[in-house]
Parts: structure tokens; sequence; C-alpha cells
């Protein structure tokens, strides 16, 4: 009999929808067309990636004109800080963000740090979760910008964006958050949220890699991080990835589709099975991130006596695609940035594992996780100087 | 990114867990950096005639040291401590760069066992 193969390893990345690249592949050949160009061949690739900005619009509730199309999250996530940053350095020079953010974040607000900003990173509670009060409290008479994470990769944990946002509001502080795992996976409406830019991409949710948005609000002025031939408003010059873009558009209906029928709630049912499955099964594991406030796909914990990349290839061994925050995963000799803010011992934080659903995961594949999950751990313990004998 | 020894020493380690009675223990690394490795064996007539190990580790620690603990089974003693973390690598057909360093802790933890035993040796003479 052939091998089961789950991958539960959906905050890495997702599989590109049969829909999505169905809508995609004209764009290779046939629709190959620039659509900056004056012809017939370019203004039907026009009217393609307008009708995607519209749909990536509709997923957050903005208008078009606010989705700045790039190439990636990351791409996004550097637009959004820099810009805000070259924008607002005349009128001060303190930006805000916290200790959990993705190094597309964190490293450019601590690459500001050492080109004339002053940085405050803000630490975070057990649960992985930001104070709107200790936000509030950092607040500097020169804060011009500040930037928190909508739901953090590795831990789950989804922040308090609206209190954060009402607050900089409030202030006059320019905000941004990061919302790369959040969007498509929880409604998002940006018409009600007091966000003034976010991060979206197209590969968590569905999409092809390579190509990601900036929903920036009416109104804020930002400077490009790319200059050139002036595409996207000005803000990301470069012949458009057309194909991408009609891909993230294809994948921004699905998702809104996916929360029209409730796929969401199944989601959180079977990422609850299997958090409350492993805690059942397994002595000595702690839950990584708040246990309501996450991501509806999202389990991740730490397994004491036992290291990460160890569970890992054990797990992919038996057919399991999973990923981990230990150092040995992260080629570094510290385990990650966010285990370690939350206040997680190293020896801990080297025994974590996460494990990300998607819209295709069955209770099957839960199931035979849970089954295949606990003998892992149990040998690992066995060759374990910290295991229990 | 491992070679199939690596997978097949992790996998399916040999001589796992440790002696009733050991003659010499050694126990190296440092849990906060993510690798612990602890060696116990059993000498006669100066020779290692049983050896075990334990490791808290990635998959490049636990091939490392169990792929030591057959390189050194029946060696005597100051013959155990000719094995370097370079034999060890050859025999694993290599490791990437970044996991060096664990075979590195197997030439330490077969050092330290060794040492331990010497140690017990000169203590009880």
């Amino acid at each position: 009999m052939e091998q089961r193969r789950v991958y539960l390893d959906h905050s890495a990345t997702t599989p590109v929808d049969d829909r999505v690249l169905e809508a995609m592949m004209p764009f290779f050949k046939g629709d190959f067309g620039n659509p900056n160009s004056i012809h017939a061949w370019g203004r039907r690739v026009r009217e393609h990636v307008n009708g995607a900005r519209e749909h990536v619009a509709s997923l957050l509730g903005a208008e078009p004109r606010e989705i700045i199309f790039t190439g990636g999250g990351s791409e996004a996530d550097n637009l959004a800080i820099k810009g805000a940053a070259f924008a607002l350095k005349a009128r001060g020079k303190h930006v805000i963000t916290s200790a959990i953010e993705h190094h597309a974040v964190l490293d450019t607000v601590k690459w500001l740090g050492e080109n004339g900003f002053d940085v405050t990173i803000l630490p975070v509670d057990a649960q992985g979760m930001v104070s709107p009060e200790t936000f509030r409290n950092s607040l500097r008479e020169d804060t011009v910008f500040a930037t928190v994470m909508y739901a953090n990769n590795e831990v789950g944990t989804v922040q308090p964006i609206a209190e954060l946002g009402a607050i900089c509001r409030e202030r006059g502080i320019l905000f941004h958050t990061d919302a790369v795992q959040a969007a498509g996976h929880i409604p998002i409406d940006v018409r009600t949220l007091p966000v003034d830019m976010l991060t979206l991409s197209a590969h968590k949710m569905y999409g092809p890699k390579g190509v990601g948005a900036l929903y920036l609000r009416k109104g804020v002025r930002i400077p490009p991080l790319v200059h050139g031939g002036g595409q996207e408003f000005g803000l990301r010059s470069g012949t458009e990835n057309t194909a991408g873009i009609v891909g993230f558009g294809e994948a921004a209906l699905l998702a809104l589709d996916r929360f029209e029928n409730g796929d969401d709630e199944k989601e959180r049912f079977l990422r609850d099975k299997l958090i409350d499955g492993i805690q059942a099964r397994i002595d000595a594991v702690l839950l990584t991130g708040h246990r309501t406030q996450r991501l509806p796909f999202h389990a991740s914990v730490c397994i004491e006596h036992i290291e990460g990349e160890a569970m890992l290839l054990r797990l992919d061994a038996v057919g399991i695609g999973a990923s981990s925050g230990s150092a040995c995963t992260s080629g570094s000799l510290d385990p990650s940035h966010v285990l370690l803010a939350m206040g997680l011992s190293h020896v801990t934080a080297h025994g974590s594992l996460r494990l990300s659903l998607g819209k295709d995961t069955t209770e099957a594949d839960i199931d035979y996780v849970l089954d295949a999950l606990p003998p892992v751990v149990e040998t690992l313990r066995a060759m374990s100087p910290f295991g229990r004998k | 990114m491992y070679t199939e020894t690596v997978r097949d020493y992790f996998l399916n380690p040999r001589n796992v867990g440790s002696l009733d009675h050991a003659d010499g223990i050694g126990e190296v690394g440092n849990a906060k950096c993510g690798d612990v490795m602890k060696i116990s064996i059993k000498v006669e007539d100066d020779r290692i005639t049983d050896v075990r190990f334990e490791t808290f580790g990635c998959a490049a620690a636990i091939a490392s040291s169990s792929i030591a603990t057959e390189m050194i089974k029946g060696k005597t003693l100051d013959e155990a401590l000719q094995v370097t973390n370079r034999d060890v690598l050859n025999a694993l057909g290599g490791l990437p760069a970044e996991k060096i360093h664990c075979s590195l802790l197997a030439e330490e933890g077969i050092r330290a066992a060794v040492e331990d035993y010497r140690s017990r040796m000169a203590e009880s003479a």
C-alpha cells in the first residue's frame, strides 16, 4: 500500500488551486501582451490585470486603486516600511514594531535603526500577544510609524490589530500590518479596520509564488522602492507579472467563496482536534501561541526532551510535512526569535513543531498524524538523555 | 541535505541507550545550543567491550553519535582516542557545513567517556 502523504506546512506555502492555475495559463502564451502596450495584445491583458486588482481589493473591502501589486510579501513589507520611513523622516524618527515579526519586517525596521531612526521593539506575552497598553506606553512625540503583524507565522497568534490601529489613528501615526498569514484565511475589512497599509502574499492563499500586494489606504503617500517605468501607480515599476497577478485575483475570489461557505469553521474544527489530540496523547507538550486568538489553520507546540529537526525528518519518513523553529532548522545556534520572545527556554524552543493545515486537509489526515506523531516522539525520547524512561 | 548513511543511522540508530554499571560516561554539548550527547562505555583489559549513546539533538547529532559508538566498540582506549571528527564525517559520507559541529561532539563524547573511565581508575587505584 502506498504511504499516506499529509502536507501540514501551509504556513510555509500552499499549493496553487486548480482554478487559479487555469486562470493563469493564458497569460504565459496566448495573452502574453505587455499590459502597458497600447495595442490589442496589451489592452486585453490590462483588462485582466485591472480585474485582478478588483478581486484582491474585494477580499479586503478596499478600492482597486489602493492595491499595489509587488513581487511578494517581503517586497510589500519593505515598500511599506522603507516608504513610510522616507516619507515621514522630516516629522520624526521613532518607529515601533514587535519582537515576533517576520524577518521581512523585523530586519527592515532594524535596518532603519542603523540608518538614523530610533526603533522600539515591543515585547509580547507568553501567548505571543502584543499588549495595546504596552504599545500605547511606547509612543513618543516623535513616533511616526508602527508595524505589527496581523497573525504570527510560527505560533499562529492573532494580534489586536483593530485596537493598535485605533491608537495610531488617534495619535496620527502611520500604521502597517503584515497580514501574509491572515489574508484569505481570516476575514479582513479595511473599511472598519484602522490600518493604513497591509501586506498580502498570493502563495499563502493558494495563489502562485512571486506575487504579493500592499494595500495602501487612499491619501497615504510613500515613495517607491523600485523606480522605473512607473507601473502600479508609480509605486512599483517593472512590467507586471501578469499571470501571477491574475492568479492572485482568482485566489482572492476563491478565498471569499470559502468564507461564504464557512470553510474556515471546518478548518478550525480540525485544528482543535489536532491540538487536543496531541495534548491528550503526548505528555510534556506545550501549546505555543494563543489557544483561541489564533489562525484557524494553525497548530504549534513544543515537545519537551527532543529536538525539532529530528522530529521533522522522522515525520517526513512517514509522509508528513511539518516545520519547526528549532535552531537546527534555522541554520543558527539559536531557536526561533518568536519562541524566545514569548519567554520559552532555549531547550523547550528546540522542541518546536508547527503543523499548519490547508483547505484540503481532511479528518483522516488529522487522524493519521495523531497516530503517527506519538511513536515518533517516543522513539526520540528513548534516545534522549532527557527523556523519561 | 543528508547522505543515505546519515539517514540510515538517524532512522535506525545502533547502540541506543545507557549501560547499567558503565565504566565510563561522557556527557558533552549544551542543551541551550540544542545538542547533548551522552556516551557510556564498558571497559575490559583496556578495551571497549560495549558502548551506548543517548542524544538530544538533530538528525546529524544522532547519526554522528550512533556511528561513533560503532567505530569505538572493540577498540582499545588509546585507539578510541584516535577517532577524530574527520573520521566520523568520513564514515557518514559527510555532513552539511552547518552540521559539522555534530561530528565534533561525537569526538568529544568519546574522549569524555574515556577520560571519565581513566579518572575513575585513578581514584580507585
